[in-house]
């Protein structure tokens, strides 16, 4: 099996609260993502898939198919949102980079399934160059 | 649903690669310029990947202020600006960046709350790297 792996990158804003807690204990957990006015990212989706490349292109899967795919299911829904208010699987769930790792497998998982051949085996969100989450479809 | 964090740290350290028991000639043969015996230094970037599930209160793995205290405590306060050879660690061992790795999973292990260490990553330049997860792959 081959993995390949590609990047994209989003820029987005969002913050950090749990609304059943008071605004104290938001403040001690989340520090400064704790700001309702929210701040922001530039983020990197990097996504892997697993696969046995075709016999005749010698592709895993086309790259340029993978680019509209995570632009599609991804980036046209986070880029240069506020993820709090405008991403519907964070209207209850905090925006936290694990979070959207899993939400991000959420997002590709059905279409690249559906292409047949390569299996998604890896999301990985950079919130920053140094700091990262990923998601492995793991229960 | 379990998930991974991870977070990079750069540590500044000298080090020489002499190995006690091999001759002269058969250290500089084996680590050429890293025998150097007046040593030399690198900026090694540390790459710490925690494993657990996402807390359901927090959508966090692991708190990111805990993660970097014990960063700091156990691995940046003991190495970075050190001679690696002097460290006890390295008093039987060759401080090569393998062992680095290994030195930084154990002394991490079992220091980040609920969330497991999964992999610990030195990269000792931009171009090569090291991963250690334990032992368990």
């Amino acid at each position: 099996m081959i993995l390949l792996s590609r990047r994209a990158t989003f820029s987005a804003s969002h913050y950090y609260w749990n609304p059943s807690w008071s605004e104290e204990k938001n403040r001690e957990v989340f520090g400064r993502c704790s700001n309702r006015n929210g701040h922001g990212h530039n983020y990197t989706l990097e996504v892997t898939l697993g696969g046995e490349p075709d016999a005749v292109t010698g592709f895993v899967v086309d790259l340029k198919w993978l680019r509209d795919v995570m632009e599609r299911e991804v980036l046209d829904a986070w880029d240069h949102r506020n993820l709090n208010l405008e991403a519907p699987e964070f209207a209850t769930t905090i925006p936290t980079t694990e979070n959207l790792a899993i939400a991000a497998w959420r997002r590709l998982e059905p279409a690249v399934t559906a292409a047949g051949g390569a299996r998604l085996r890896r999301v990985r969100i950079y919130e920053t160059p140094e700091i990262f989450a990923e998601y492995r479809g793991e229960a | 649903m379990k998930a991974y964090f991870g977070r990079r740290y750069m540590l500044s350290a000298s080090h020489r690669l002499n190995a006690p028991s091999l001759s002269a000639e058969a250290n500089r043969a084996t680590y050429g310029k890293c025998n150097n015996p007046h040593g030399h230094g690198h900026n090694y970037v540390v790459e710490v990947l925690a494993a657990g599930e996402v807390d359901a209160e927090t959508g966090m793995v692991v708190n990111m202020a805990t993660l970097d205290e014990a960063v700091r405590a156990k691995v940046l306060e003991r190495f970075d600006h050190t001679n690696l050879n002097l460290d006890p660690f390295f008093e039987n061992q060759v401080p090569t960046t393998e062992n680095l790795c290994r030195a930084v999973f154990e002394l991490l292990d079992g220091s980040l709350g609920a969330a497991g260490l999964e992999r610990v990553r030195v990269e000792e330049t931009e171009n090569n790297f090291f991963e250690y997860s334990g032992g368990r792959d």
